[in-house]
């Protein structure tokens, strides 16, 4: 069997059109050899789930800039482990106060990057911690 | 050290533009100062729209706020009108940009987070309870649904007893640069175009003193575009609309004169300034000579600017204070009509009312103590500030021609054409900064072991509560059969070539929510798709 390549869902939930960050962190994780799936604007949480379980990825990105990420992040950890999905490392990023990042951890979100974070620090973390696919 | 030694190995602005190590007479050769400058007031208005600008009368100070309740930011209104703000600007929540209500399953956890919720004519009631809407100026923020919150604001208006040939405000209105860079769109382009026309129309009658859209170039900035391509793309969108209201029965004097603009103010204070001072070179000639205009107000390009919000970093947050300050600057050397500063910690989420405050205080220090503001366009004459005025005009007109050449701004939107540019300049300056040829101080250079916490502002969720309650009770105590004839009326309306305004305001009178009136339009214009690119 050959050895795929990273696949990493990009994606924007909540009503904001703040596609900067996303567009360059799709750019960045293609350039580092990735394969990568952009959602486009104002995903629901199943609609993310969805793709990102049709896509048969590694790691979903969400980048978020409404303010509504503790509401609308939680849901989406919430149904992956409805779906018993526990192979797939969730990452975010936006504009998220510091106070509202142990919350989303709890949630399940594995990492939250602040503004300012440099593509090379998003490709090493997503690099060094995509999980073993179940069989 | 050898005298031809430099520090760089490239000078450039932050939109990339090469810089040279000298400028002087050599490089305005044919430079003109009755061509290129004029006194302020005077055409081409390079140095200025007014003869006095400042010395007459201060730029405005205008925060742009709203968050929570109606009730919230009409509180907040007031505060910041007893530290004298002299203008109000409102934020209005995304579920009311998307032109959806507040119960909404899509509205979930973003009720009054990014904004104020405004569902209905009540909560519009609530917005504006006690200020005097003939004495006070109020700009909106608003773009795909800009008539049916300006419907709102004039039956508000109306109902309190002021006269609509005497209030003066500004909506948004700008739906081109959300297609481009904002993406708070709704409809497609040509019914978007028709409502946009609509207001132009109306206002010409009825509402004289109003200004009927802001031309962005902020969000195309903050998109990542270049300082050139928030000008030209901005100045194109103009064009746009301009040939549109022409088309559409208005002559250019009727309406060019409520035409305003609404620019970023980013680190790079040189480049800023030349922006400004182009713009306003441009504009005149593209009215001038593109369009006939013959009244001189529909020549002066008057501008609203605001620091960039891209700009501010979390790192060292302390730091965004002064970034905010050297921004204004510019704004102001540049002579813009009216500035909002942004709070240093806007990069977390919306700011505390201590950190406004220090930011109103940016443009008071500014204005009172900085003695910038003791003379007209102080800059003019600077070799290298005018080199860089005339390249970016040069710049504009080369964009000018590529898009025409499209076929218009709509056509190289539907080709995506402004939208791969300015990703484009995004990513080349994200390299820029990966690869440290841009310092970002507290990023990728003078880092600090500590970093000072800051308090940031916490919404309650108890807000998404209340103002769903508002919104069941408006629901529950309204004349039902009044509603749905009036959105009868309007569907009616929509499907020929009526101006919708009076329809909406029959509908925003008998407290039809926005969403059902959006629902309206969306079943008769359809809505946008965007092309992925």
């Amino acid at each position: 069997m050959t050895k795929r390549g990273i696949r990493v869902l990009v994606a924007k939930p909540g009503l904001d059109g703040h596609d900067r960050g996303a567009k360059i962190i799709v750019r960045a994780l293609r350039d580092a050899g990735m394969e990568v799936i952009y959602t486009g604007l104002r995903q629901t949480p199943d609609q993310i789930v969805n793709t990102a379980l049709q896509e048969d990825v590694d790691c979903i990105g969400l980048s978020i800039l409404s303010g509504a990420h503790n509401v609308i992040l939680p849901r989406i950890m919430a149904l992956l482990r409805q779906k018993e999905i526990d192979d797939i490392l969730v990452i975010a990023g936006g504009i998220i106060p510091d106070q509202d990042i142990p919350a989303l951890k709890e949630s399940g979100i594995s990492e939250v990057f602040p503004p300012g974070t440099s593509t090379e620090t998003i490709i090493e973390y997503v690099k060094n911690n995509i999980r073993q696919k179940s069989p | 050290m050898p005298e031809t030694s430099e520090r760089l190995s490239r000078f450039t602005t932050i939109s990339g533009v090469p810089i040279k190590n000298l400028y002087t007479p050599a490089d305005l050769e044919g430079f003109d100062y009755v061509q290129d400058l004029g006194d302020p007031g005077h055409s081409p208005y390079t140095r200025g729209i007014h003869p006095t600008m400042y010395r007459g009368k201060l730029w405005t100070m205008r925060q742009f706020s709203g968050f929570g309740t109606a009730e919230d930011t009409n509180q907040r209104f007031h505060y910041l009108l007893s530290q004298g703000q002299s203008g109000l600007s409102v934020a209005f929540h995304l579920p009311t940009l998307m032109g959806i209500d507040s119960d909404d399953p899509m509205s979930d956890g973003e009720v009054g987070r990014c904004g104020v919720a405004m569902d209905s004519l009540a909560d519009m009631e609530a917005l504006f309870r006690e200020i005097d809407l003939e004495k006070i100026t109020v700009s909106m923020t608003t773009n795909a649904p800009a008539a049916i919150i300006w419907s709102m604001y004039l039956v508000n208006a109306q109902k309190r007893g002021f006269e609509l040939s005497k209030i003066s405000g500004t909506i948004q209105n700008d739906i081109l640069k959300e297609y481009i860079a904002q993406k708070t769109w709704i409809f497609p382009p040509q019914p978007s175009i028709r409502l946009i026309t609509d207001i132009f129309h109306f206002a010409s009658v009825s509402v004289p003193r109003w200004n009927t859209i802001s031309i962005s170039g902020y969000h195309i900035r903050e998109a990542g575009s270049t300082a050139l391509q928030e000008l030209a793309f901005t100045l194109r969108d103009g064009i746009e609309y301009v040939e549109a209201a022409i088309k559409s029965g208005l002559k250019v004097d009727q309406f060019a004169p409520r035409l305003s603009f609404f620019f970023n103010a980013h680190n790079d204070l040189f480049e800023e300034v030349a922006k400004y001072r182009a713009a306003r070179k441009v504009w005149y000639r593209v009215m001038k000579e593109r369009f006939g205009a013959k009244d001189p107000r529909s020549w002066a390009l008057r501008f609203h600017a605001q620091t960039a919000g891209c700009s501010l970093t979390a790192q060292q947050p302390f730091n965004n204070i002064i970034r905010t300050t050297i921004q204004a600057l510019a704004a102001i050397l540049g002579g813009t009509q009216s500035l909002h500063t942004n709070s240093m910690d806007e990069t977390y989420a919306l700011p505390t009312e201590k950190a406004v405050l220090i930011a109103l205080r940016t443009q008071q220090i500014l204005a009172a103590e900085s003695g910038v503001a003791n003379t007209i366009d102080p800059l003019a004459g600077s070799y290298f500030l005018e080199k860089l005025t005339l390249q970016m005009e040069q710049g504009c007109w080369e964009y000018f021609e590529r898009i025409d050449a499209m076929g218009g701004m709509i056509a190289a939107i539907e080709n995506g054409f402004p939208q791969k540019e300015i990703q484009e300049a995004s990513y080349r300056y994200q390299k820029a900064v990966e690869e440290k040829e841009k310092i970002l101080v507290g990023v990728n250079g003078y880092l600090s072991k500590e970093e000072y916490p800051i308090e940031t502002l916490y919404i309650d969720t108890e807000v998404d509560q209340r103002q769903k309650a508002r919104l069941r009770q408006v629901k529950a105590s309204r004349n039902q059969s009044a509603v749905q004839d009036s959105l009868s009326a309007l569907r009616k309306a929509a499907a020929s070539t009526d101006n919708l305004v009076p329809y909406i305001m029959t509908c925003a009178q008998e407290y039809a929510t926005l969403g059902e009136i959006c629902d309206v339009l969306r079943s008769v214009f359809g809505t946008y798709v965007e092309p992925i690119f």
